[in-house]
């Protein structure tokens, strides 16, 4: 396995080309940029708002510096919020090309699109010339998320993940599962396998954040598509996401933009601190894959019963089917068929063995299904942290 | 069909099912009152009104109305302990009487 050694000592298992829009009137241009690029290398991500905020500056600049990215460009409009300078100085010191491009000053629309395309044709045979370094599982760091549950997410794909996220802990690899607004009604359970009793409580204390923000907002994290899909309640599908986290202990609790310190099982708490401020803290599935790939997630595990389509900017998704009705129908779009367990057509080992095989894969730059696929979603809202406390990562932060 | 923990008072069909249909459970049959969708639910106890329904061992909230051994446990007879379940069809899933 070999991927592409980094100066902060991460290595990425892509060497993508990422043009970031720093708000909305820059988006245009951004993707018109790409566009000619897309199935070279070069991938759109940006923030969307006008206002400042602190969680979406953190987190673009961990995308932009996540080991996954070689290069990047940002396209600014000129009179947003967004910091620009810091976010370019960010990705400088970091070793990447940059180059900032800003509307307002490059003369409009047109003359940027050809300046931006100018700086990915001359960058991109560059990234396609750097050489890769050996790589060992153990420096992966694997992300989770459910989407288009079903009742079959509980019972085929996401306990594939658990066992696949157990073979990767036990390998000094770092795994990260989310949705604590999903593992409502586990979070005893959850507390029990913290690395100390203080983690616990912060486990189970985010959990139960979760619980209050979304009885705030009146609609827990429950699409009608789940139901028709034979889920009945929160807490039946907490039941099935919980399986996801495997069965080693937790070493820490992030949150997004932490970098998880040391190999091992980390919860992401995603949803906002303080007051219920900007709606809903997952507007959608992506929204949840830009938080773990703010905490340098690499690739991500994707369960899907009803049957997602979604791929991702920057970090790989595997998308495994847990319904065998679903693969059926839509088996282009799946990486690994787990549901052929309820079929008698495989034991959860043979597909847990199948999947680990597919994360090493694509780790060496296989692409997933959502890749060649085009895929490359990206959504960014509007959030609010405060930094993590002194026992959510009880060996210590990740030295910056 | 697959009961998850001994304490169950649910199964999970792996394959659709049809009403009338006897179906296998562990080394017993039931007979299905109602159609059973993929890894949709079925009552494999009868369930009191205000009943917790036991899936996992764990429960994932309580009977809305009597259930029968046989019967759908769905939106229709199950509601959350935590949130209400959102429902885009809300006439369609509600008021589904059980068969005479």
């Amino acid at each position: 396995m070999k991927g592409y050694r980094r100066q902060d000592g991460r290595t990425g298992i892509r060497n993508y080309l990422v043009v970031a829009y720093l708000v909305e009137c820059a988006h245009h241009a951004a993707r018109e940029i790409v566009l000619p690029y897309r199935d070279r290398g070069a991938h759109l991500i940006g923030f969307a708002g006008c206002y400042p905020n602190a969680y979406a500056e953190r987190v673009m600049k961990r995308l932009a510096t996540h080991p996954n990215v070689g290069a990047v460009l940002l396209v600014s409009l000129g009179c947003e919020s967004f910091n620009r300078r810091d976010l370019a100085e960010t990705v400088r010191r970091s070793g990447r090309p940059v180059r900032t491009l800003v509307l307002q000053e490059d003369g409009g629309s047109r003359a940027t699109v050809a300046a931006g395309r100018a700086w990915v044709e001359e960058t991109l045979p560059k990234l396609h010339a750097m050489s890769r370094s050996d790589m060992q599982p153990g420096d992966l760091v694997v992300g989770t998320i459910c989407g288009g549950s079903d009742a079959t997410s509980g019972l085929t794909a996401n306990p594939a993940i658990g066992k696949t996220f157990d073979w990767l802990v036990d390998r000094r690899a770092t795994a990260i599962f989310e949705e604590t607004n999903e593992l409502l009604g586990c979070e005893r359970h959850l507390a029990a396998r913290a690395i100390t009793p203080e983690l616990g409580e912060e486990l189970a204390a985010a959990v139960l954040k979760a619980e209050r923000y979304h009885r705030v907002l009146g609609h827990g994290s429950f699409a009608w598509g789940n139901a028709e899909g034979g889920l009945t309640t929160q807490e039946e599908k907490s039941l099935g996401a919980y399986a996801k986290s495997g069965s080693r202990q937790v070493s820490g609790l992030l949150k997004p933009g932490d970098l998880p310190p040391r190999g091992g099982l980390y919860l992401l708490d995603v949803v906002p601190d303080g007051e219920v401020r900007f709606g809903f803290p997952n507007i959608c599935d992506n929204a949840e894959a830009a938080d773990l790939m703010a905490c340098g997630a690499h690739m991500i595990l994707f369960s899907t019963g009803c049957g997602s389509v979604v791929g991702s900017a920057v970090a790989p998704v595997v998308k495994v089917c847990a319904n065998p009705e679903t693969y059926r129908r839509m088996a282009e779009d799946m990486d690994v068929d787990a549901g052929r367990i309820l079929e008698d057509r495989g034991t959860l080992d043979e597909v847990t063995g199948e999947l680990i095989d597919r994360v090493l894969r694509t780790a060496d730059g296989e692409p997933t299904a959502s890749e060649s696929l085009g895929h490359q979603e990206f959504i960014l809202p509007y959030k609010s942290f405060e930094p993590i406390g002194p026992s959510c990562l009880p060996g210590g932060p990740a030295r910056e | 069909m697959l009961r998850l923990a001994p304490a169950d008072n649910v199964a999970v069909a792996t394959a659709a099912l049809a009403a009338g249909q006897s179906a296998r459970l562990d080394d017993t049959r039931l007979t299905l009152l109602d159609p059973i969708p993929l890894g949709h639910k079925v009552a494999v106890a009868a369930i009191a009104r205000g009943e917790k329904v036991l899936k996992c061992g764990c429960p994932i909230g309580s009977a809305t109305r009597e259930i029968r051994v046989g019967q759908h446990v769905h939106v229709h007879n199950l509601k959350s302990d935590y949130f209400a379940t959102f429902t885009r069809q809300q006439p369609a899933v509600v008021a589904k009487e059980p068969p005479t």
